[in-house]
């Protein structure tokens, strides 16, 4: 019965309609028993009443009760991502008239030297932090798995930093890391070393935002991991080590291979979040319009492509070319995204 | 005895890096404090003041005068509360539907609401933007609320603990005596989904209290912004006089990091289920 989707006037007849539910069901599921009593008790007299009716309008209370969610969805999410395909090939300031420019705007994308910086800048500062993230977050899981004091503390303490306010943790992170009066540098001095200006050299910047993302993400990852540690049976470990297998062996011909799927959910998670770094730029470094050369920050280095996308159409006011960006940044995601699935897939399949 | 000892030996190592990780989690908490209640002039000294300081009322009035706090407090938790509420009721009654009955089209509908998942929200930005000039919403709360009322996670969410949890035999039950659709919702459905909703409430209050990017693209006019906006731009304009704007983020963190600690067990378990899921 299902294989009719489309919502409306079932062909199957509106008198018939409640039988072939109850018939017609390939699987006893329990949650579909509900479903079986209800038509039977309230819509059936009142379709007698008013006569034969559509029977996708007899479950018009279940229909409200999702439309909200459909609603809001059209709204402001599915015909907004369809207008941005649209606006991508119109020159447009949001108040004057759109005018059609076709590939205009992917051909200057092409050719804009600030676009492909923002996207090196966004991919760099994506594996600085991505990379040491989950091997850290591994070799805590696996600490805090190996031991049984403790555990419920060092969850709470490890989670805590992925619920915090990254504008707050941003200005954390500036304030520690200031060129002149930061406490890193302060330490730096007391350990006889020389201060580093983190704030202006191209590479220190990149780090900085990559140690807020680490510094924010590598406990919750952690977490993750140790749910998929726990779900691994006990025996096989000790089956192991019977076998005379040391800790790093085990580590890396069972551990690692068994939690592979979880590997594979995080590292698909941080990438797709990990691209989309937006707030600590433009917390770290004001929000300067695009035409100015140090908008996120000296150099442009802390420029990701999400902050060079809100510059052009909310500072700018280039709907036409922010719409351009925004998707071509969605489709390097998403190859992405579709490259580091491949990867992990396929040394799954290597023993 | 000598194995013994090296087992004690790696136990205490294991906890040794453990508390280094757990430092460095919660040391921005700490240090946050300590610029908080010092004044910038004992921040910018070398050696810095490692330990807390009395200045933190000082500061704090400076604050107030610079930026309209509570203003932005106020906002914030409207957002949030309003936010979180629809969204529990919106979700919960969805996935009621979802999970108890069986309607014309519903696989369909609940393939799209899967599958639109990985649609990030900056591909609709503009869009929205131009969406609530049209309706006069720019600038106004319900820019955020509005769009954020109901979403697929947590009807994907709470379908799942409906599913398993909401037990058919007292809905039927419930149906002989005549209950319709809403009263099952409300009296037989909800006292049973509450610990998943729980979950679903915290975890969008937070998501709404932090959020950036809408709130700095909506809220246009600067005496009406959320915590979030108002900090960011508070310290871009004064961002050497740490102390100060220290106590603003003090202010805007502490709470909501205390009020998780004393859910946190409970919701971490969830989260982790849901993320694995």
């Amino acid at each position: 019965m299902s294989s009719s989707p489309v919502a409306g006037p079932a062909p199957t007849g509106p008198t018939s309609g409640s039988d072939t539910v109850t018939t017609g069901q390939p699987a006893p599921d329990r949650s579909r028993r509900p479903e079986r009593r209800g038509p039977r008790i309230r819509p059936v007299p009142a379709g007698a009443r008013r006569g034969p009716r559509p029977r996708a309008a007899r479950y018009w209370p279940q229909y409200l009760a999702i439309s909200p969610y459909y609603l809001i969805f059209s709204v402001f999410m599915l015909f907004p991502v369809i207008f941005t395909v649209y606006l991508a090939f119109q020159r447009w300031d949001g108040v004057g008239d759109m005018q059609f420019v076709g590939f205009q705007q992917f051909r200057f994308l092409w050719d804009d030297p600030v676009f492909w910086l923002s996207v090196r800048n966004t991919l760099v500062i994506w594996v600085l932090s991505t990379v040491p993230m989950l091997c850290l977050a591994l070799v805590l899981a696996v600490l805090v798995n190996s031991t049984k004091r403790l555990t419920a503390f060092y969850r709470v303490a490890l989670f805590i930093p992925s619920i915090t306010s990254l504008v707050a943790i941003a200005i954390f992170f500036g304030a520690i890391f200031s060129n002149n009066f930061g406490l890193i540098n302060a330490i730096l001095r007391a350990l006889h070393l020389s201060a580093v200006p983190w704030m202006s050299n191209e590479w220190t910047i990149k780090l900085v935002i990559a140690a807020l993302m680490t510094w924010q993400w590598t406990g919750y990852n952690a977490i993750i991991y140790l749910a998929g540690l726990q779900a691994i049976p006990s025996e096989l470990h000790e089956a192991a080590r019977m076998d005379g297998a040391g800790p790093v062996r085990i580590f890396f011909s069972i551990t690692i291979p068994l939690l592979r799927p979880i590997i594979l959910f995080t590292v698909v998670i941080s990438t797709v979040t990990g691209l989309q770094s937006f707030t600590e730029p433009q917390v770290l470094f004001g929000s300067e319009a695009a035409t100015n050369p140090n908008s996120g920050g000296p150099g442009q280095a802390g420029l990701t492509t999400l902050l060079y996308f809100y510059h052009q159409a909310f500072d700018n006011n280039d709907f036409g070319y922010g719409a351009a960006i925004v998707w071509a940044f969605f489709l390097l995601i998403l190859l992405i995204v579709v490259i580091n699935w491949r990867l992990v897939q396929r040394k799954e399949r290597r023993p | 005895m000598n194995s013994q000892n090296r087992e004690r030996l790696r136990g205490l190592s294991v906890h040794l890096i453990l508390m280094t990780g757990v430092v460095i989690s919660v040391f921005p908490f700490y240090w946050i404090v300590v610029m908080a209640t010092n004044t910038s002039q004992d921040i910018y000294r070398y050696p810095p003041k490692l330990w807390f300081g009395d200045n933190l009322l000082t500061n704090i009035q400076h604050l107030f005068d610079k930026m309209d706090f509570f203003g932005s407090l106020v906002n914030t938790v409207i957002v949030a509360v309003c936010t979180t509420v629809l969204v529990l009721f919106f979700d919960s009654l969805a996935a009621f539907a979802f999970a108890k009955y069986d309607f014309p089209a519903k696989k369909f509908l609940f393939g799209v609401l899967l599958s639109m998942y990985i649609l990030p929200t900056q591909l609709a930005i503009i869009p929205q933007y131009e969406i609530m000039v049209q309706l006069g919403w720019l600038g106004t709360l319900q820019a955020l609320i509005v769009p954020a009322a109901a979403n697929a996670f947590g009807i994907f969410w709470m379908r799942q603990y409906t599913t398993t949890s909401v037990p058919d035999e007292l809905l039927d039950a419930a149906r002989i005596e005549g209950a319709g659709f809403i009263r099952l919702y409300w009296h037989v459905v909800l006292p049973c989904v509450r610990p998943a909703l729980a979950f679903l409430g915290i975890y969008t209050f937070i998501a709404a209290w932090n959020d950036y990017i809408l709130p700095l693209v909506m809220l246009v006019n600067p005496d009406r912004l959320t915590l979030q906006v108002a900090l960011a731009q508070l310290y871009a304009g004064h961002s050497t006089d740490y102390s100060m704007v220290m106590s603003g983020v003090l202010l805007s963190v502490i709470p909501l990091v205390l009020v998780f600690t004393f859910f946190a067990r409970g919701f971490i378990a969830d989260a982790t289920k849901g993320a694995l899921r």
